[in-house]
């Protein structure tokens, strides 16, 4: 072979691997409105993005909603995987839109803030979904500027939970741990923590901040929030002083340092957790966690509402909901799916399932607690039984009540930095480099500005 | 004369031009670029490509309506950059960020070049030593920040108890602010394999006859050291410094993990862990603001360049290059 036919090869080879290398640099490209990379138009298929944990409550809904969508003719792909906001905007920016989402609620107005979510009246209007059905306060969680960009799942409400066998042994009145009266709440705090040689052994009173913060600020009946979501209210007298007693409570076990550290030992999700173990004397907490003291060492305890001043009960929502992205193909189909796995009959079948597993295992079911008054009211009337263990029996009857006192941080165009400035604030007190009136003040020229840029 | 003042006399560029086209003519040059090709291509498109487009982020409006195509990207000038001043936790983590690498450069050049110079007397078992002491390398980087949080927790950590046998109180290293970064730059010590490794190998390529000629003169171990052994491997620490600085200044997923991630719940994020990458990261994928985020990155590309330029012409007086002229 002559070395001009040779250099000929090796141009063409290397024409060859620049055409491969433009060619697949072209399929990286974002498709143009359906052209390309769409689903098969023999069968649609439903894609969908960020159901995680699958437990038994989960996967029975799935399967129902799937039924529901294959006897339609199309598929339904559904990957396992919890959302994410880093893939969702790679999946964003390269056109490969899912059709459905599920994501927390928390979420749901940074999104539709930015357009990136569809409104859901047409969907609700065209299945017929009974929005009356749901918690007001769960709703009000992705409602933004008037309009629905999500359906809420559970509701998370949040009570105390005492630890009845720490209270026996500080001589503490299971009575005197409640909320109401603040000052009797330090009292039993001082009295439920425990110390060996300067170390802690005990945490008396949890108040749960920041993460709840919210809900100490709703004991005034306040909220961090305008209602519209625009309006920052951080700083406000009742902010401060329900920040400053909280942060009290803190201190009393020799300050934030001290707390956190022992905190940071506890088996929260294990069998011998912190209840279990007596390394807390109450708490305020969700109710999946009724779950995991169920399934974990004996514990001795008492469920009660967190009353606000008056002594009413106040409860706060969170959890996740079902919304579909703008840019959506199958629209229709993702409606379909939302409203089988929120019906009440899809509710039903799978508390029923976990309820009898339960049985077989000789646990307490602690209950299903949906986004759905009506699918709660038929869970508790038709399946669920008390089970003969009455603090578990107890704590459920308090459990199906608390939404009804319900409230939720109203979405803002900037959720995600409005929480970061009040959580940051809270921390700022926390260390001690701050003071509440001036970490909130600080929090609230943050939140404002994130909102006011965001608008 | 004029004849010689007009003609063109081809410069050092066009006769390098000619050169390299000249070199088309050799069939080994076409050799060449084809296998340099997947990494030209890699480059162009995996780092320069987006490098560049992050240029131009940063003077835009870029968020989620601009990723989703649903609206059009504005320019913004220099006004993501005019924000940065704006922002009191950029200034905040830039100073997390140097306090954590003067911490950590010099605790990991020490450690690795402690280790290296006791491997390379270790005659026996050698090889077992070196997997050893490079094995925490390998320790995936989310392990090491669960570890951080366990073996320096402030009540019963393994740290403290340590500390404690000896009669030292020890502090609350991840919830005080003050030792949040210090844990950190300490645990990051427990990850000197690669440098160790770098090390080593400068030791072991140092002749011998020079320390033979330096005992001949009466020099001690310390002398030695200082006049033998440091000038002698001056290249491999100056390479490791220039790029143990620049991983401190990128320094992410330990301190992300620990405190922002999968090792909390989040809500208790301390500003003593906020690292520049953290809040650029936090900026561009919890609060989508792309364009500032983008500003971040090439703020910090411009401070990692100007303090490797400085590293390179301050390394002047302290680098010895064997056979170089000076």
């Amino acid at each position: 072979m002559s070395s001009r036919l040779k250099r000929s090869g090796l141009v063409l080879a290397l024409a060859a691997l620049c055409v491969v290398v433009a060619a697949s640099m072209a399929s990286a490209q974002p498709w143009e409105s359906g052209t390309a990379a769409g689903p098969s138009q023999a069968g649609k298929t439903l894609t969908i993005y960020g159901l995680g944990g699958r437990d038994d409550v989960a996967q029975g809904r799935l399967d129902i909603a799937t039924k529901v969508i294959e006897a339609t003719g199309a598929k339904v792909e559904n990957p396992v995987g919890g959302f994410n906001d880093q893939a969702f905007l790679a999946r964003l920016a390269s056109r490969d839109i899912p059709d459905l989402v599920h994501m927390g609620r928390d979420s749901v107005g940074t999104y539709a803030a930015r357009n990136a979510l569809l409104p859901l009246a047409n969907c609700i209007r065209s299945e017929n979904i009974d929005t009356k059905a749901y918690r007001a306060a769960a709703l009000a969680q992705v409602r933004y500027k008037g309009q629905l960009y999500g359906l809420p799942e559970f509701t998370n409400q949040i009570t105390i939970v005492v630890n009845n066998d720490a209270a026996r042994k500080a001589g503490v009145n299971v009575a005197d741990i409640q909320t109401t009266n603040w000052k009797r709440l330090k009292q039993a705090n001082k009295k439920l923590l425990a110390q060996d040689g300067g170390r802690l052994t005990r945490i008396g009173f949890d108040p749960k901040i920041p993460e709840f913060f919210p809900l100490w600020v709703k004991w005034f009946g306040k909220d961090l929030i305008s209602k519209d979501g625009l309006k920052a209210q951080l700083n406000t007298r009742e902010a401060v002083a329900a920040l400053a007693y909280t942060v009290g409570l803190i201190n009393d076990h020799g300050g934030w340092n001290r707390f956190k550290a022992f905190r940071d030992t506890w088996d929260f999700f294990g069998r011998n957790n912190m209840i279990a173990a007596d390394q807390l004397g109450a708490f305020p907490i969700e109710s999946f966690y009724y779950n995991v003291l169920a399934e974990g060492n004996p514990v001795n305890i008492t469920a009660k509402f967190f009353t606000n001043r008056k002594g009413g009960p106040i409860t706060m929502l969170s959890g996740n909901a079902w919304a579909i992205p703008r840019g959506s193909r199958n629209q229709d189909l993702a409606c379909k799916f939302i409203k089988a796995m929120q019906s009440v009959s899809s509710w039903k079948a799978v508390a029923k399932a976990r309820f009898d597993l339960r049985k077989r295992q000789g646990r307490a079911f602690t209950g299903l607690y949906t986004a759905n008054t009506r699918a709660d009211v038929e869970i508790f009337e038709d399946i669920y039984q008390p089970m003969g263990n009455k603090q578990f029996d107890d704590a459920v009857a308090l459990l199906v009540r608390a939404p009804r006192y319900a409230f939720a941080v109203p979405l803002s165009p900037a959720s995600a930095q409005f929480r970061q400035a009040w959580v940051d604030g809270v921390n700022r007190v926390l260390e001690g480099r701050q003071s509440p009136r001036q970490a909130l003040d600080q929090a609230q020229r943050e939140a404002q500005k994130a909102i006011d840029d965001a608008k | 004369m004029a004849s010689v003042a007009t003609t063109r006399v081809p410069g050092p560029s066009s006769r390098g031009a000619r050169r390299w086209l000249a070199d088309f003519r050799e069939r080994e040059t076409w050799y060449a670029y084809l296998f340099i090709l997947p990494w030209i291509f890699g480059f162009v498109a995996l780092t320069a490509g987006p490098m560049v487009a992050s240029l131009y982020f940063s003077l835009t409006d870029y968020g989620v309506q601009q990723i989703a195509g649903f609206e059009k990207t504005s320019y913004v000038g220099l006004e993501n950059y005019r924000e940065l001043l704006d922002d009191p936790r950029v200034a905040t983590s830039l100073k997390n960020t140097f306090v954590y690498t003067v911490m950590t450069v010099p605790a990991k050049m020490i450690v690795a070049l402690s280790l290296a110079m006791i491997l390379a007397r270790i005659a026996y078992a050698a090889g077992f030593f070196r997997t050893v002491f490079y094995l925490p390398d390998l320790t995936p980087p989310v392990a090491i920040a669960i570890l951080i949080l366990t073996l320096f927790n402030g009540s019963f950590g393994v740290v403290n108890r340590g500390l404690e046998l000896i009669g030292i109180p020890g502090p609350f290293w991840t919830t005080d602010p003050n030792w949040i970064k210090p844990s950190l730059a300490i645990m990051s010590v427990w990850t000197v394999g690669g440098t160790m490794v770098i090390y080593l190998a400068a030791l072991k390529a140092v002749p011998r006859q020079l320390y033979e000629a330096a005992a001949m003169d009466g020099a001690g171990p310390w002398r030695r050291f200082f006049n033998v052994t440091l000038p002698m491997i001056s290249p491999a620490l100056f390479f490791t410094f220039i790029v143990l600085t620049i991983a401190g200044l990128q320094a992410f997923t330990e301190a992300y993990t620990a405190y922002f991630g999968a090792g909390s719940t989040g809500a208790e994020a301390p500003d003593a862990a906020l690292f520049n990458v953290i809040y650029l990261f936090r900026q561009a994928f919890e609060f989508f603001n792309m364009g500032f985020a983008s500003a971040m990155a090439w703020v910090l590309f411009a401070i990692i360049m100007v303090v490797t330029a400085v590293q390179f012409v301050v390394s002047r007086r302290f680098v010895f290059y064997q056979g170089e002229k000076r």
